[in-house]
């Protein structure tokens, strides 16, 4: 596994895959591949909600389903893709809340079939959700294994393992998930479980299926220590998405032309 | 006190609502919450405010899972929730009404009924957002407040009722009865809601805003015309 594209293309049409929000780390560099792939089908996991990646995949027709406590933008507003598409019941939608993922996702990293979780009876939520049950007050969510968990990190290693520091989430989702793929800034040289100070961020390559080095392949949004998020980015795509054909526009100018870096810092 | 943003006045609100609270978490874009937090904070250097989705710095070190099990915990007691739709009965919809998708629950589900002083906020003030009965019900649970561009409730429990405690500067009992859906009581000390003062406008301005660019870079040049340096 050498790139991005290599990753897009071991990403199967239909398959379950767990995205981070926004704020965590997202492979940006794989999602346009995926869309450059044509890819289809796929059920998206928000863990816990999604954003720009999601958009993107809705809007370009990658997506047929997704599940997730939210959609959203951030300060640049709504994610329009994701609303147009929900609205005219293009795709399903399995709306959530963010600890039931949490929960559901933990409960398969232990390798047991559903777990407990407080609060959440009262909200409609319960009713369109077949596959949560009440039990004594408490909320029975089902274990939940992605086909995929996909997403970046600021180093990998020659041992295989990736450091995703505070992200911790990520380490959960990839746990839980059948296969992990990881785009990353940088190669460390040896192996990152031999340093006391790195060890904690690491998610060792037990987990990892496949890695391939993307430098700023989480842009436009950001890599906390590296680069920030592109707000300017972020409100140019928010505007362009409100119409199919902007949206489009900003498909033939930002994904579907190859370009050799996304840096214009 | 010279002129002033609506939303500094709205920071402010939230700031003294705060009074005596220990630990504060502030979920997705809310960039107002969040000013009134960290107004809160220098006031009261021991209130604690945890910010979701801070970009560089951020509280968690167990993901974005710790913020949940911290309120299941029963350690958050003040969290801030908006709604597409809220009603009289404390109930929010963030999910869809009248035809039109919104974002998502988010946390709203699990944090509403785990913390005790969930503050309901949004700008939006009218018969379109302040309903009888939200369509959806995204959460229900027991708030302390509902704070909106136009006034301040409180919530009764034992009524199981809002009230309607002061009115901000251009409002009166009158406007605010026009502009909500739902029933609600009136204090017998109604008033016009207190203008934020010299010292709050200088620590927003300053300290605030410095704290708030990081994390709403549009927000706050918005208001303040701050700009961030790097990242």
């Amino acid at each position: 596994m050498k790139t991005p594209a290599d990753i897009a293309a071991a990403i199967a049409d239909g398959a379950l895959l767990a995205l981070p929000p926004d704020y965590s780390l997202v492979s940006m560099e794989t999602v346009r591949a995926l869309i450059r792939r044509k890819a289809k089908s796929l059920k998206l996991l928000g863990v816990p909600i999604l954003g720009l990646s999601a958009d993107l995949l809705i809007g370009a027709g990658c997506v047929a389903e997704v599940e997730t406590s939210a959609v959203s933008l951030g300060e640049a507003g709504l994610a329009p893709r994701f609303t147009e598409a929900a609205e005219k019941g293009e795709i399903v939608v399995r709306d959530a809340t963010c600890p039931a993922i949490h929960t559901a996702l933990q409960a398969a990293e232990k390798g047991v079939p559903y777990m407990p979780l407080r609060g959440v009876i009262g909200s409609d939520l319960v009713a369109g959700r077949a596959d949560w049950k009440i039990v004594d007050d408490l909320l029975i969510v089902p274990a939940l294994r992605p086909d995929v968990a996909l997403f970046h990190a600021r180093w990998a290693d020659e041992a295989g393992n990736v450091w995703v520091g505070r992200r911790r989430e990520l380490a959960t989702v990839a746990h839980a998930a059948k296969q992990a793929f990881v785009t990353f800034e940088e190669l460390r040289k040896g192996d990152m479980l031999e340093d006391e100070l790195l060890a904690p961020g690491v998610i060792s390559s037990t987990y990892i299926t496949g890695t391939a080095q993307a430098a700023r392949g989480a842009w436009p949004l950001g890599v906390a220590g590296v680069y920030g998020v592109d707000d300017a980015h972020l409100s140019l795509y928010a505007k362009a998405a409100k119409t199919r054909e902007g949206f489009q526009r900003y498909l033939d100018e930002w994904v579907r032309t190859p370009r050799k870096s996304f840096s214009p810092a | 006190m010279g002129p002033y943003a609506k939303e500094e006045l709205l920071a402010c609100v939230i700031a003294r609502l705060l009074d005596g609270a220990r630990h504060a978490a502030i979920g997705a874009s809310s960039p107002i919450p969040a000013s009134g937090c960290y107004l809160r904070k220098i006031l009261d250097p021991d209130f604690r405010v945890s910010l979701q989705q801070r970009r560089t710095a951020n509280p968690f070190t167990e993901g974005s899972r710790e913020l949940f099990d911290l309120a299941g915990q029963g350690r958050i007691d003040t969290f801030f929730l908006g709604g597409a739709q809220i009603d009289g009965s404390g109930a929010i919809n963030l999910v869809r009404a009248e035809g039109r998708r919104f974002p998502g629950s988010f946390g709203s589900a699990f944090m509403y009924p785990m913390v005790p002083g969930t503050i309901l906020f949004r700008e939006e003030h009218s018969r379109r957002t302040l309903v009888p009965r939200v369509e959806f019900v995204s959460a229900r649970g027991t708030p302390r407040a509902l704070l909106t561009g136009k006034a301040l409730f409180s919530w009764q429990k034992d009524r199981k009722k809002f009230r309607l405690e002061s009115f901000h500067p251009g409002e009166d009992e009158k406007s605010i009865a026009a502009a909500t859906g739902f029933e609600y009581d009136v204090s017998p000390d109604v008033k016009e809601t207190p203008l934020p003062t010299d010292e709050e406008l200088s620590l927003l301005r300053g300290a605030v805003a410095k704290q708030v660019v990081a994390d709403y870079p549009d927000f706050a040049r918005r208001i303040w015309g701050t700009t961030s340096g790097i990242n």
